[in-house]
């Protein structure tokens, strides 16, 4: 039987800690779609996809009532654009974009993600029609997010990817200038992208995964600060122990929720997404657990340290509580979307330079963080190739996504709203990149062995 | 405690924070019997002058639905100045029993 003090232990952590489960999406595949003729594949694709997630967002909202635990977002995610669009006689893949708006804003979900190529190697005539066509997606749509892996532990680092992206993020701040590079926030470049990924913006559906499939995706950073604050003056090694529990009783509610919503919605369940996700929301934070296990600032020396722990620590408790564990998997650490991150940026606690080396730690990578609009292309090139260096060497997945908005200054701010946030323009270096990322090429995978 | 053999399907958790005042199990009991949902545990408690009761209630031979439940929970509570809410059991288990 329960304690009282059991019950009323998940009480507080919904009513009072923001415990939600972030995300419930379903991955689509929409490979079956391809057609000559743009018109038909478009129709195919709208057809599955509404079909298929008909009753996602009622399912979710059922669930979200029965089990009292919010389900922050209802997404979808699609196979890779890239791969489908290009048995199509066209160059411009913009219809496409337009069909996930379409499809997206009929079952009611907020993003739908999937307007992607993997080019990690090299570029197919679909992967370069569908990187052109990005700006104009992300400028023209509201739901539809982008993502292109440039590298992977296999394939080494595509340069020539990675400095075109450079490009194709100037250009989507250009083109939605007017609020301060919005599109840029729906944007992600990625090294050795996980292919189950819930969260967007990168979630995509990926070639080894069935026809159609639920994964979830927790969050509760204020769970874990929570008990971090409660635990006062214990040592690290206690410390990490209490965040693994945590973690654990987390992830059982992302495992409880997709084994039913799976059920409910008769097809598999793929994986949890062991992840701390922040929101804007205060005491919903990663940063504050950082400066919770004693750091004044978060970015201070010591906060590399005191991430690894966190992010070891929540993964280890999360892989206990479900069956199947997936996707990005660990903490993130975006600027725009953490109220802690925002602040230690302002107080100059924070740098890119620090963030880059904190990705070396935990899940993913520089995350919506917003630098100069005059910053040039190659110098975000340089940035990805970075990134992608940190993921590739170290076998774990990295990503940027980088607002270069447009008119602002260091100092200034820019305005996302909702659960993107805002942030603070951070200085890059203005020292030039430009002839080491022009020089295109592929850098080589690393070594598998001889590792120090 | 004598009801962990039942099968547990239908069980759900009544939870009432806010404070105390005459009448609450009463008006929380009263839902609960109209729609024939049978009580298994009461247990409540102050905490930092907060009232906290925590109800157990199988569902099994109600006439309605979870939602249904809420929604006059829910009412009731607002009626009452409290916050009551009900959560099926298996959110409670799940997170605390592997």
């Amino acid at each position: 039987m329960l304690t009282m003090q059991e019950i009323l232990e998940t009480i507080k952590m919904v009513q009072e800690e923001h415990l939600d489960i972030r995300t419930i999406t379903m991955g689509i595949s929409i490979r079956d779609c391809a057609h000559t003729n743009p018109q038909i594949a478009t129709q195919k694709i709208y057809d599955k996809i509404t079909r298929l997630a008909q009753r996602l967002v009622p399912v979710g909202e059922e669930l979200e009532r029965e089990f009292g635990i919010p389900i922050v977002n209802k997404r979808i995610s699609v196979s890779p654009i890239a791969l489908v669009a290009e048995a199509s006689e066209t160059d411009d893949y913009y219809l496409f974009a337009e069909t996930l708006e379409k499809a997206a804003a009929e079952v009611g979900v907020n993003f739908i993600g999937g307007f992607s190529a993997l080019v990690h190697k090299g570029l197919t005539k679909g992967d370069r029609n569908l990187i052109d066509s990005i700006p104009h997606a992300l400028a023209a749509t509201e739901r539809v997010c982008a993502s292109v892996n440039v590298a992977t532990s296999k394939a080494g680092i595509n340069m020539e990817a990675v400095y075109r992206m450079g490009e194709i993020i100037k250009e989507t701040a250009r083109l939605t200038a007017e609020r301060d590079g919005l599109g840029c926030a729906k944007l992600v470049v990625f090294a050795n992208v996980p292919e189950d990924n819930p969260f967007m913006a990168g979630a995509f559906h990926g070639v080894g995964e069935p026809d159609c499939v639920i994964n979830t995706g927790v969050s509760g950073p204020g769970v874990v600060k929570k008990a971090v604050v409660k635990a006062s003056d214990c040592d690290l090694g206690t410390l990490a122990e209490i965040i693994k529990k945590t973690a654990f009783k987390i992830t059982r509610m992302g495992e409880l929720i997709g084994r039913e919503a799976a059920a409910r919605l008769n097809v598999p369940f793929g994986i949890v997404d062991v992840s701390l996700a922040p929101t804007p929301a205060i005491g919903d934070s990663v940063a504050e657990i950082l400066e919770a296990m004693g750091l004044e600032r978060c970015g201070a020396h010591g906060s590399t340290a005191a991430l690894a722990l966190l992010n070891d620590a929540v993964k280890k408790g999360g892989l206990m509580a479900s069956s199947y564990v997936g996707g990005l998997s660990g903490a993130f650490i975006p600027v725009s979307e953490d109220g802690g991150m925002i602040r230690a940026v302002e107080a100059g606690a924070l740098s890119l330079e620090k963030l880059e080396a904190m990705t070396c730690v935990c899940s993913v990578g520089l995350d919506m963080i917003a630098v100069p609009g005059d910053t040039p292309a190659e110098t975000i090139a340089a940035i990805i190739a970075d990134e992608a260096a940190i993921g590739v060497i170290n076998h774990k997945t990295t990503a940027v996504r980088i607002i270069p908005a447009p008119g602002k200054k260091v100092g200034d701010y820019v305005e996302f709203g909702g659960l993107l946030g805002h942030a603070p323009v951070m200085p890059t270096s203005t020292f030039s990149s430009a002839h080491f990322v022009r020089r295109g090429g592929r850098i080589p995978a690393p070594l598998h062995s001889l590792k120090n | 405690m004598s009801t962990s053999n039942k099968p547990r399907k239908n069980r759900v958790i009544v939870s009432v924070l806010g404070q105390d005042r005459v009448g609450i199990i009463a008006a929380v009991a009263q839902i609960l019997s109209t729609h024939n949902i049978n009580i298994l545990d009461i247990s409540q408690t102050i905490m930092q002058d907060l009232f906290t009761m925590i109800l157990i209630a199988d569902m099994e031979m109600s006439d309605i639905d979870l939602a249904t439940l809420k929604d006059l929970l829910q009412k009731k509570g607002e009626e009452l100045g409290l916050k009551i809410d009900v959560q099926h059991e298996d959110v409670f288990r799940f997170m605390h029993r592997i």
